[in-house]
C-alpha cells in the first residue's frame, strides 16, 4: 500500500511532473496579481465617465483586460446569486411559486432598458471613484447572465433522485455536506452549459454598453466594445483599428473556449448520472495536462481539505446533525409570523414603487402610446420573420449535420465557438455596410437579429437530429419512405421538442437584440427604423424615462404573453405527443 | 397440525410489544386528506415493534404501503397519525442510529467507492485517518478489497449493492433497514449476497442489533427472516405476523420450508376479510374495500389468455405456488394476472389453488375474435369503470368523453398516481375488447371507428 501522506519535501526531490506546468502556474499567479493591482488603482481613480479611447493597437491588451475583468466579476456574482436563489426557491415551498414567477418575468424584460437607471444609481453610490461607473456595467452584465443559471440550478435540485435525498437524510448529512456532495455535483453539468450561454450573452451586452449616452450623460468605459465602436464612429472609419479589435475579440472567445469551457465540460463527465460508461466523450488536452498532479496544484486542494475537515467536525456536533430530518418536513410554524411581517413589508414596498412608476407613466401621451404600439407591431413582425428564416435554413443544415456523426464531431466545436462570438461586435461593421449601401434598418435589422439568434436553433436541431433513434431510420428505409414521408413522419416530429427549445431561446434573444438592431449611432450618424427596440434605444439616448418605462413594460408584456399562449402550448405538445421515450 | 414452521396465524397484530423494543410504532397511519371529507388511506392504524436479535421481513404485494412503512419506522417520513418511538422516546427528536440499503443502490456517481463509504462517517465528524481505516475494513468485509478507487459506473450491480451495504454498515447502526435490496440484481448475485448477509449476521461480524427487510419475494422472506409480517392493501394493514422457527441454514426444498411458502401464498390470495374492530375516528373514512370502483389489477389481456390456456392444459386446476414456480414468475408478476382473471369471472381461487370456470374454459378454447367478444361481455358485466366509460360514450352525441371526467371520480378512491395507472389499464383492456379507443393527444375516450360508422349509418336508416 502506498503511503498516503508523504512529507511534502520528499515529493520535491522526486519530481515526476514536467517543469513546464509549474512555470505556467507561477506565471499565471503573477499575472493575476498584477491584474489585481492595475484594477485596484483604476477603480480608485477619479471618476472619468467619458474616457478618450485610443485607436492604437497597443492599447488593445489593456482594453481587453478591462473587458474581461468586468465579465469575470459579473459572472462570479451571477453564479453565486443563481445558486443562492435556486436553493431558496427549491427548499421553501411557500415562496417557490413566487420566486419562479419573478424569474420568468425578469427573464423577459430586455436587459438594456435597465441601463440608464442602473448607471445613475451606481454613480450616485460611489461619486468619488471610477468604481461607480464600472459597477454600473457589472450590474448590467449580472442581470443578463443570472436568470438562466438560477433556473438551471433550481430544476436540477428538484430532479435529484428521491433515494439519494433519502440516503443523505438517513446518514445525517449537514446542509454543507449535502450542498458539496450532492446538490452541486448533481447540478454541475447544467450549470456549466448554462454558464457558457450566460457568458456568451454577457459579451453580447457588454460590447454596446461600454459606449453609450442618455440625456446629457455620456459614458465611455475603456474596453474592447468602446474600442470597436469608436473605431467605427471615426471619420474616416479606422479600418485598421476595427480589424485588430475584432481579431482580439475572436482570440479571447477561442481562448475561453479552449482553456476554460472544454476542460470544464470534459471534467463534468464525472457528474453524469448514468449507470454505464458512455462511448463518446469530450476530450481536452488542457485538462489532461492539469491532472498530471503538479505539486503546486496539490497545495490549494490540501489546504481546502484541511479546512473542510474542521468544518465537518464542528457541524457534526450540532443538533441538526444528530437527528434524522423527515423528507416530508412541514415548515416551521414559529417562523410564520416573521414571514407574514416580511410579506406585508415587501408588499407595501412593491405597492409604493408601482405607484411611483404609474405616476411616471403619466408623462406618456396618447400619441406616444400609439407610436409605441405601432413599433411593437413592427418589431413583432420582424422577430417572427427572423425566426422563420432561421428555421428555414437551420432545419435542413442541422439535420444534415446531425445525421452524419463524423461531420457532427468536427463541426460541433466550431459552431460552438462561432455562436459564442457576440453578434453585437459585428454591428458597427454591418451598420457601416448598410450606410454605404444606402439600405435602411427596416430589413437590415432582421439580418442583425438573425446573426445573434440563429445559432440557438441550429444547435438544437443538430442535437435533435442526433437523437432520432437509428431503428426508426431503418424502418423508414425498409418501408421505402418517400422523401416527403421521411420528412413529415420521421424527421420533423423527431426534432420537434428540440426545435421548440431552440425557437423559444431565439425568440427571447431576438426581442432583446431588437434594441440594438433597430437603432444605431456611429459618431454623428444615426440609423433607425420603426420598431419597439428603436424606441427603447431612442428614449434611452434622449433621457425620456417615461417613454422608456412604457416601452419596456410593453416589450416584457408581449414576451411573457407569447410565452404563455404560444410557447407553453407547443412545449406541452412536445412533451406529450412528440416525446420519443415513453 | 403443528409442524415446525407453521405458526398459529393472526389476523391482526395484537401482540403486546416487548419492553426492550428498539423501534416501536403505535397506531401509525398514513393518509392524504381530501377536501371532500374523504381520505386516501395509504396505511391504516398499525402497531409494529422491532426488537433486538431478529431479522424482520415485511412482505406484501405492490400498493400495500411497505416502503411507506419503512420510511415511517426509520424516521424519514412523519406519520399522519400515531407515533413512532425509539427506545421509548419519540423518534422525531431522538438521536437514532439506523441505515438504509436501497433498491437502486443510491450511490453518488461522482465519488469513488471509498468516498461513498466514508461519507456517513464524514457527516459524524470522524477524523480522516480513522475514517479511512474503518471504511477499508468494511470494504474488506463485504469483499470489495482493491476497488477503493473505482467509480460506481465501473462496477456491476452486485458490486454496487455491496458498496451500499458497506456504506450502511460502516456507521454501525442499531437497526439496518433494507428496501427490496436484491430485486435489482440477477438471481445468482442475489443468492450470493443473501448468504453473505446471513453469514455476517450469524457470526456477529456486524454490531447491528436488528434487521428490517422489505420485500415482495416470498422465498427471500422465508429464507432470511426470523419474523414475517404480511401486509394487505387497500388500505395497507397487517394481515398476519408470525415467527419462523426453522433453523438456519434453511433448505429451499425441505418440507417445512415449502409448506410455509404455501401458507403465505394462501394468505396473500385469500379474499379480503372485514376488519375485526371498527376503527374509531372522527371523520368517516370510507373503507376502500367497500367502495364500488374495483381496483383494476395491472395485467394485460394477453397475459390472462396465456394463463387460462395453461390452466386448461393442466386439467383446469392447479396450485398457484406451483404455477409460479413452473413459470419462474415472481408473486408480484403472477398475482395481478390471477386477480384480473378472477375479477372477470374466468377463474376462482380456493385455498391457494386456481380453478378455471366455465366461461374461462370457453375463453381459453376460442380463437382471438371470440376471445375479444367474451372479454368484452365479462368486462361490461363485472367492471364498473369500463361499463361507465362505454355508457358515457354511447349516450353522448359526439361519442367522446374527456379523461378528466373519470379521473375526478377515481380521485375519491385512489392516489393521483394510482388514478393514472387505473386509467391506463382501463384503456388497455378497453382497446383489446374493442369497447372504446383513447386519443392520447386530446386525452379523450372515443368510440372505436367501426362502431362509429355503424351508429352513423344506423341513424341514417332511421
Amino acid at each position: 500500500m502506498k503511503p498516503q501522506h508523504p512529507l511534502a519535501r520528499t515529493l520535491v526531490t522526486i519530481r515526476t511532473w514536467p517543469i513546464l506546468i509549474d512555470a505556467a502556474v507561477i506565471l499565471c499567479c503573477l499575472a493575476f496579481f498584477l491584474g489585481l493591482i492595475k484594477l485596484g488603482t483604476y477603480w480608485m481613480a477619479r471618476p472619468m465617465p467619458a474616457v478618450v479611447i485610443s485607436h492604437s493597437a497597443r492599447a488593445l491588451p489593456l482594453y481587453a483586460f478591462y473587458s474581461i475583468a468586468r465579465m469575470g466579476i459579473a459572472y462570479i456574482l451571477s453564479l453565486l446569486f443563481a445558486i443562492g436563489y435556486g436553493y431558496l426557491a427549491a427548499y421553501n415551498r411557500r415562496v417557490e411559486a413566487w420566486m419562479l414567477a419573478v424569474l420568468d418575468i425578469l427573464q423577459s424584460i430586455p436587459v438594456l432598458s435597465f441601463l440608464p437607471g442602473v448607471m445613475l444609481a451606481m454613480i450616485a453610490l460611489f461619486p468619488g471613484h471610477q468604481f461607480g461607473v464600472e459597477l454600473g456595467s457589472i450590474v448590467l452584465l449580472f442581470t443578463s447572465q443570472v436568470w438562466n443559471m438560477a433556473f438551471s440550478f433550481y430544476s436540477s435540485l428538484k430532479s435529484i433522485p428521491r433515494e439519494m435525498v433519502e440516503s443523505s437524510r438517513i446518514f445525517r448529512y449537514s446542509a454543507w455536506q449535502r450542498l458539496w456532495q450532492l446538490e452541486l455535483p448533481f447540478s454541475a453539468i447544467g450549470l456549466i452549459w448554462n454558464s457558457i450561454v450566460s457568458v456568451a450573452s454577457g459579451w453580447f451586452v457588454l460590447i454596446p454598453c461600454e459606449m453609450l449616452s442618455f440625456g446629457d450623460h455620456s459614458f465611455r468605459l475603456p474596453g474592447l466594445g468602446s474600442y470597436l465602436y469608436s473605431a467605427a464612429s471615426a471619420t474616416p472609419v479606422d479600418m485598421h483599428a476595427l480589424f485588430w479589435g475584432m481579431a482580439a475579440l475572436i482570440l479571447i472567445i477561442v481562448a475561453t473556449d479552449q482553456l476554460i469551457w472544454r476542460p470544464l465540460i470534459a471534467w463534468s463527465d464525472k457528474f453524469k448520472f448514468e449507470q454505464v460508461e458512455s462511448s463518446s466523450r469530450v476530450t481536452s488536452p488542457i485538462l489532461e495536462l492539469l491532472s498530471h498532479r503538479g505539486m503546486l496544484l496539490q497545495l490549494p486542494s490540501r489546504a481546502w481539505n484541511g479546512l473542510e475537515e474542521k468544518i465537518y467536525h464542528r457541524l457534526s456536533a450540532t443538533r441538526a446533525c444528530r437527528v434524522v430530518h423527515p423528507v416530508d418536513d412541514e415548515p416551521d410554524k414559529g417562523g410564520r409570523l416573521f414571514s407574514v411581517l416580511l410579506g406585508i413589508l415587501a408588499g407595501a414596498a412593491v405597492l409604493w414603487a408601482a405607484s411611483q412608476a404609474v405616476h411616471l407613466l403619466h408623462g406618456v401621451t396618447w400619441a406616444d402610446l400609439r407610436l409605441l404600439l405601432l413599433g411593437a407591431g413592427a418589431t413583432y413582425l420582424r422577430v417572427n420573420a427572423a425566426l422563420l428564416i432561421a428555421a428555414l435554413w437551420t432545419i435542413p443544415v442541422g439535420v444534415a449535420i446531425g445525421s452524419n456523426p463524423k461531420v457532427a464531431q468536427v463541426l460541433q466545436p466550431i459552431t460552438q465557438i462561432v455562436a459564442s462570438i457576440p453578434a453585437s461586435a459585428f454591428f458597427p461593421v454591418l451598420m457601416l455596410v448598410l450606410i454605404r449601401m444606402g439600405a435602411g434598418l427596416g430589413i437590415g435589422s432582421i439580418a442583425l437579429m438573425l446573426l445573434g439568434t440563429q445559432w440557438y436553433v441550429l444547435f438544437n436541431v443538430i442535437a435533435g437530429a442526433m437523437a432520432i433513434p437509428s431503428d426508426l431510420k431503418e424502418a423508414a428505409e425498409v418501408y421505402r419512405f418517400t422523401r416527403w414521408q421521411r420528412w413529415t413522419r420521421l424527421i420533423l416530429p423527431g426534432i420537434f421538442p428540440y426545435l421548440i427549445t431552440g425557437m423559444v431561446t431565439a425568440s427571447g434573444g431576438a426581442w432583446n437584440t431588437s434594441i440594438l438592431a433597430e437603432y444605431g449611432t456611429l459618431g454623428n450618424r444615426t440609423l433607425e427604423t420603426i420598431g419597439l427596440g428603436a424606441q427603447i434605444s431612442a428614449a434611452t439616448g434622449e433621457g425620456k424615462f417615461a417613454t422608456l418605462l412604457m416601452a419596456t413594460v410593453l416589450m416584457a408584456a408581449i414576451v411573457v404573453t407569447m410565452n404563455r399562449l404560444v410557447w407553453r402550448r407547443l412545449y406541452r405538445l412536445a412533451e406529450t405527443r412528440y416525446k420519443l421515450e415513453g | 397440525m403443528q409442524e415446525a414452521g407453521i405458526p398459529a396465524s393472526n389476523q391482526a397484530s395484537s401482540q403486546a410489544p416487548p419492553a426492550d423494543a428498539i423501534i416501536r410504532a403505535k397506531k401509525v397511519e398514513k393518509y392524504y386528506a381530501q377536501p371532500s371529507q374523504n381520505r386516501i388511506q395509504v396505511i391504516s392504524a398499525t402497531d409494529l415493534a422491532i426488537v433486538p436479535g431478529e431479522i424482520v421481513a415485511l412482505l406484501g404485494p405492490s400498493g400495500s404501503g411497505k416502503s411507506t412503512m419503512l420510511r415511517m419506522l426509520s424516521g424519514l417520513s412523519t406519520p399522519t397519525a400515531g407515533q413512532v418511538y425509539w427506545h421509548e422516546k419519540p423518534i422525531a427528536g431522538a438521536e437514532i442510529n439506523v441505515s438504509i440499503v436501497f433498491q437502486s443502490f443510491a450511490l453518488f456517481p461522482w465519488l469513488t467507492v471509498l468516498q461513498n463509504v466514508e461519507a456517513p462517517l464524514q457527516a459524524r465528524g470522524i477524523a480522516p485517518d480513522a475514517r479511512r481505516e474503518r471504511s477499508m475494513k468494511m470494504l474488506d468485509t463485504v469483499g470489495l478489497d482493491g476497488f477503493e478507487a473505482a467509480y460506481p459506473k465501473e462496477l456491476s450491480g452486485g458490486m454496487k449493492q455491496r458498496v451500499g451495504f458497506a456504506r450502511a454498515l460502516v456507521v454501525e447502526p442499531e437497526v439496518l433497514f433494507m428496501d427490496e435490496p436484491f430485486s435489482a440484481l440477477d438471481v445468482l448475485t442475489a443468492e450470493n449476497l443473501r448468504s453473505e448477509l446471513l453469514e455476517l449476521w450469524a457470526n456477529k461480524s456486524i454490531p447491528t442489533k436488528a434487521i428490517f427487510l422489505v420485500t415482495h419475494n416470498i422465498e427471500e422472506a422465508v429464507l432470511l427472516a426470523d419474523r414475517i409480517i404480511v401486509l394487505g392493501r387497500n388500505p395497507g394493514h397487517i394481515r398476519t405476523d408470525f415467527r419462523v422457527q426453522l433453523a438456519q441454514p434453511r433448505n429451499r426444498k425441505s418440507e417445512p420450508f415449502t409448506q410455509l411458502v404455501d401458507y403465505i401464498y394462501k394468505v396473500l390470495t385469500k379474499p379480503d376479510v372485514a376488519p375485526a374492530e371498527a376503527p374509531e375516528q372522527q371523520t368517516p373514512v370510507r373503507d376502500q374495500r367497500q367502495m364500488h370502483y374495483q381496483m383494476l389489477p395491472h395485467a394485460r389481456p394477453g397475459g390472462m389468455a396465456g394463463l387460462l390456456e395453461l390452466l386448461l392444459d393442466r386439467g383446469g386446476r392447479d396450485d398457484i405456488y406451483r404455477l409460479a414456480d413452473d413459470l419462474s414468475f415472481e408473486i408480484d408478476d403472477l398475482l395481478p394476472i390471477v386477480d384480473a382473471a378472477q375479477l372477470l369471472g374466468f377463474l376462482t381461487i380456493e385455498e391457494g389453488d386456481a380453478a378455471i370456470t366455465e366461461s374461462g374454459t370457453e375463453f381459453a378454447n376460442s380463437e382471438i375474435l371470440r376471445q375479444k367478444e367474451l372479454f368484452r361481455d365479462a368486462a361490461l358485466a363485472n367492471i364498473l369503470l369500463l361499463r361507465q366509460i362505454r355508457r358515457a360514450l354511447d349516450s353522448k352525441i359526439d361519442h367522446t368523453v374527456p379523461e378528466d371526467f373519470f379521473l375526478d371520480m377515481l380521485d375519491e378512491q385512489f392516489s393521483e398516481e394510482e388514478c393514472q395507472r387505473q386509467i391506463e389499464t382501463a384503456v388497455t383492456w378497453g382497446r383489446y375488447a374493442e369497447l372504446f379507443d383513447y386519443d392520447a393527444g386530446h386525452r379523450r375516450f372515443v368510440l372505436p371507428d367501426a362502431q362509429e360508422e355503424e351508429i352513423a349509418t344506423g341513424k341514417e336508416d332511421e
